[in-house]
């Protein structure tokens, strides 16, 4: 094998790698905090991939709308929960973060959709409209199914993936995008050239690793979402809202989710529906690192992004067969260390 | 246990259906694909919503359904007839295939894993040469029986409906016996159903077949329908549907399965047809409404609308009490169940560096109650798991009549004929009292899972049936016999468990705080029946907090604390030892 196709391959692994890092660190914090294994990641991923692309393209992204709606809808949630004690805080508070916060964020992104926003506008613009969708995605969708078994979450999930990516070919249509470079320019390095996109790439996943590591050893809310995550009942009767946790979890995931796109749409194009693969491909990352473990399900991201790499050079026709069952001798290593605890159910 | 005369009705109706003048042939085009979908959706009713295996993967079994007859009767020309039978083996032995691997992942491993081999075998499907590629095979012969070729949508309706009714009568058997029975308990965890015998494993890899089996059916008949086959139905996008049409209908009911693929594929039908009309404009507006629909659908009934549609019919309170006469054969018993019945040598148990059972000695002989006491922590109920094999000594040794039975698997110890209740109760909250006592008979029955299906486990099941009653009726819970568990107060949840313990007709009857949560009357009751089961010829190792009812009951009392064995003696001795006054009271009397 020649040693520059190697190093590119590698190379190449790492940065995909590094995005699927990103999303298994997203899926565990929401699985670990929320039991919801979150199939609508890839959609986070198409949707700040393409909202940037459309506004760096001068295109008005259908996603701000959806946002405002999505907001409507969690203000009608709040106030029909709370139908019995209303009172003016509470209605002010719920107005203020799900309409009037999408609601200004759509003017501003009507404002700047139509006369091309430099990069950093459009990447502010993006990250705040998946946020905000995540947040009032988990308002609407899961909070009031927060009792129920990982098996209803699951399939509500998968009715949000269905609903989000029926919503992407609306508003997006059936062709790829791309979008401009984060930062452009690139140098060399013996054989290998490294791009300004795939640094910020790297940079940004460190970053992020880092951040969660310092977030959840270090700040209140973090050790009250691994306190949520370890024990639900418990937290609630040590004063933690989980609601608040699932909130944070689920904003955090958007944000991880939006901003993977980002990285990734200057450097393949993306189509309404590529989410779905990408959020499988951070699953199995998430899988191997057991969904417990944020180190080792970056390692194991790595791992696959590489795998992926040389087997898309080797047997491009069976890249998705290797990457998949790759888990295999995984889960039999898992099962063969198979813990004795005995599980309670339900 | 249920009525024939539903399943009757339900069967004239659909075979009548054709006949129904003006019936547009699409709605049999419509009840063709719900039948199909219901196949699948029971396999995983059992698999999901019984066994609490969640698997993504049903789509893939499906697919090997399909292939396996379309590759065999076009490239080889086999009768499709001939290829049913090799469909349902190649889906049932890559399912054990599988299954090893994955049934023995816990939690949610378990999905992830199935998501992952079912995306990895829809690839594959789609590049195999053999299998047509992403263009599949096509031109696959119809069903036929004579010259009667069955082409049209209309005349594969019967053999889709025939299999949809046979195999939820076969489910259905199998879950109303004694493999069903263990089936059910795997949801709540192992050790409840190891302790009786049941080989959970075991259990898991046989709804994994069953529910595969069911999938592949449902693809040799897909094949045949369609006459071709390409991958797209066997994608992890149906995997998913599939798993939803099971949670949409009641994941824990054999029909729900099909309600939920009537629902969903008319649902399905209907937003395709009609939305457009409504909503005109591009893309998939309906995977946007049926996304929605889906949550709001779990939102409104997170059980499934099965048992929601149930809720509005007459509660039954049917259930006959079984016949008593019928006497079960007794367990195999080792030639001499006498002098001492469980040695307990040195026992030690370490977790990390907490030392919870530090080299414990004492005995059971036989005809003998022995109570095991000490404060919280001393690790009475460690020395009940080393006992009955769910934990492994770390050193020491324990025998029973003699033999050593050191790490052996739960399954063997109650085999020697030790049973045992939990210290936080172990029943199937969802079964009835007489259902989860019967668990406790598992190992004196002898039908296996293909018997059940077809009824002829029915001799078995009446004396596995009337053993337990007897037993309830020995514990005095005969009125609640046929009460879901889940709903008796937890003293009385305490006296199934021991009611099922005495089904195993064991000769040492180990109970973990069995008096805990029972009133003053019932704790003398309870100590009236250990007396008559020890002056019966059993043993019994109880721990126990009320000491009131220890100090009465016990010929011999082992006062354990932080894991170490501090007296021994008779209930006289023990009251006035100062080594156990100080363990209790802190400080010398």
């Amino acid at each position: 094998m020649n040693t520059t196709i190697m190093l590119f391959l590698v190379q190449d692994g790492i940065t995909n790698g590094a995005i699927y890092a990103l999303l298994g660190l997203a899926l565990v914090l929401v699985f670990a905090v929320t039991r919801v294994i979150l199939i609508p990641q890839g959609e986070f991923v198409t949707y700040g991939a393409l909202t940037y692309a459309s506004l760096a393209a001068g295109q008005m992204p259908g996603t701000a709308k959806l946002a405002l709606a999505l907001g409507i809808g969690a203000f009608g949630f709040d106030l029909f929960v709370a139908r019995k004690a209303l009172h003016a805080r509470l209605i002010v508070r719920s107005l203020i973060t799900n309409v009037v916060l999408p609601a200004i964020v759509l003017a501003l992104t009507l404002y700047f959709a139509a006369q091309k926003p430099p990069v950093a506008v459009c990447i502010a613009l993006s990250l705040v409209i998946v946020a905000m969708i995540g947040l009032y995605l988990y308002r609407i969708a899961f909070q009031p199914l927060a009792h129920t078994s990982v098996l209803v979450l699951l399939i509500a999930s998968v009715g949000v993936h269905l609903a989000l990516q029926g919503l992407g070919l609306l508003f997006f249509g059936a062709e790829g995008q791309r979008g401009p470079t984060v930062l452009s320019g690139a140098f060399t390095a013996g054989a290998l050239r490294f791009t300004g996109q795939s640094i910020t790439v790297y940079a940004i996943t460190i970053a992020f690793i880092v951040g969660l590591w310092l977030f959840f050893g270090l700040t209140l809310y973090g050790k009250a979402l691994r306190a949520t995550a370890v024990n639900r009942l418990g937290a609630r009767l040590a004063g933690i809202r989980t609601t608040l946790s699932g909130q944070i979890a689920f904003l955090l995931a958007s944000v991880i989710g939006a901003l993977s796109g980002i990285l990734i749409v200057p450097i393949t194009t993306l189509y309404y529906d590529s989410g779905f693969l990408i959020g499988l491909k951070g699953f199995v990352a998430a899988i191997i690192g057991g969904l417990v473990s944020y180190p080792l399900t970056a390692v194991a991201a790595l791992v696959v992004g590489i795998v992926e790499a040389f087997s898309s050079f080797y047997a491009s026709n069976y890249k998705e067969v290797i990457v998949f069952m790759l888990l295999i001798p995984v889960l039999l290593l898992r099962s063969l260390a198979a813990p004795a605890v005995e599980e309670e159910k339900d | 246990m249920q009525s024939r005369l539903p399943i009757i009705v339900f069967a004239a109706v659909m075979a009548a259906i054709p006949f129904v003048p003006g019936m547009p042939p699409f709605w049999i085009v419509l009840l063709d694909n719900i039948g199909l979908a219901a196949l699948v959706a029971m396999g995983l009713v059992l698999l999901t919503g019984v066994g609490g295996l969640t698997s993504f993967g049903q789509a893939a079994f499906v697919g090997f359904g399909a292939y396996t007859t379309a590759v065999l009767s076009t490239a080889y020309g086999l009768s499709p007839w001939l290829t049913l039978p090799l469909s349902l083996v190649v889906s049932g032995s890559l399912a054990v295939l599988l299954g090893l691997i994955t049934v023995r992942l816990s939690g949610h491993y378990l999905p992830l894993g199935t998501l992952a081999w079912g995306l990895g075998l829809f690839y594959l499907f789609s590049k195999l040469e053999f299998l047509g590629r992403n263009d599949g095979i096509s031109a696959i012969p119809p069903l036929s029986i004579g010259s009667f070729k069955m082409l049209s949508p209309g005349s594969i309706y019967y053999a889709i409906w025939v299999a949809v009714i046979l195999s939820a009568l076969l489910t259905m058997n199998l879950l109303d016996s004694r493999t069903g029975r263990a089936i059910r308990a795997l949801r709540r965890g192992h050790v409840a159903a190891e302790a009786f015998g049941v080989h959970t494993p075991r259990a898991k890899l046989l709804v994994f077949i069953h529910a595969a089996v069911l999938a592949g059916l449902s693809g040799w008949l897909y094949a045949h329908l369609q006459r071709a086959v390409n991958p797209t139905p066997f994608g992890a996008h149906m995997g998913i549907e599939y798993l939803f049409i099971a949670v949409v209908g009641g994941a824990g009911y054999v029909w729900g399965g099909v309600l939920g693929a009537a629902i969903v594929v008319v649902l399905k039908e209907v937003l395709q047809s009609y939305l457009p009309l409504i909503l005109p404009g591009s893309g998939q507006v309906e995977t946007i409404v049926f996304g929605i629909m889906l949550v709001a659908l779990l939102q409104l009934a997170p059980g499934g609308l099965w048992p929601w549609l149930m809720s509005f019919l007459p509660e039954r309170t049917s259930g006959r009490k079984p016949d008593t006469s019928l006497k079960l054969e007794h367990r195999a018993r080792a030639p001499a169940e006498t002098g001492v019945l469980l040695q307990v040598e040195k026992a030690r148990k370490q977790f990390g560096g907490v030392v919870a059972v530090n080299n414990v000695s004492f005995d059971v002989k036989a005809r003998e109650i022995v109570a095991l006491i000490g404060p919280n922590g001393a690790g009475k109920s460690t020395t009940f798991n080393l006992i009955t094999g769910v934990l492994s000594a770390t050193s020491g040794s324990i025998s029973v009549l003699g033999r050593k039975v050191d790490n052996a698997p739960p399954q063997e110890i109650v085999k020697l004929g030790i049973s045992r209740t939990f210290q936080h109760v172990k029943l199937v909250p969802d079964m009835t009292v007489l259902e989860n006592v019967a668990i406790g008979a598992h190992l004196r029955g002898h039908s296996g899972p293909i018997s059940s299906m077809l009824r002829l486990d029915r001799t078995d099941e009446a004396k596995l049936l009337a053993e337990a009653a007897r037993q309830i009726e020995r514990v005095g819970l005969t009125e609640q016999m046929h009460q879901l568990a889940g709903s008796l107060s937890l003293g009385q949840q305490r006296i199934v468990e021991i009611a099922r313990a005495l089904c195993v007709d064991p000769m040492l009857l180990l109970l973990d705080e069995p008096a805990a949560g029972l009133r003053h009357m019932e704790k003398q009751r309870l100590a009236t029946l250990l007396r008559e089961l020890r002056d019966g010829g059993m043993s019994v190792l109880l721990v126990e907090h009320d000491m009131g009812f220890v100090m009465n009951l016990a010929d011999r009392i082992v006062v354990l604390d932080f894991g170490t064995k501090i007296a021994e003696g008779t209930p006289a001795t023990i009251k006035s030892n100062p080594e156990v006054i100080k363990a209790y009271l802190g400080v010398a009397a």
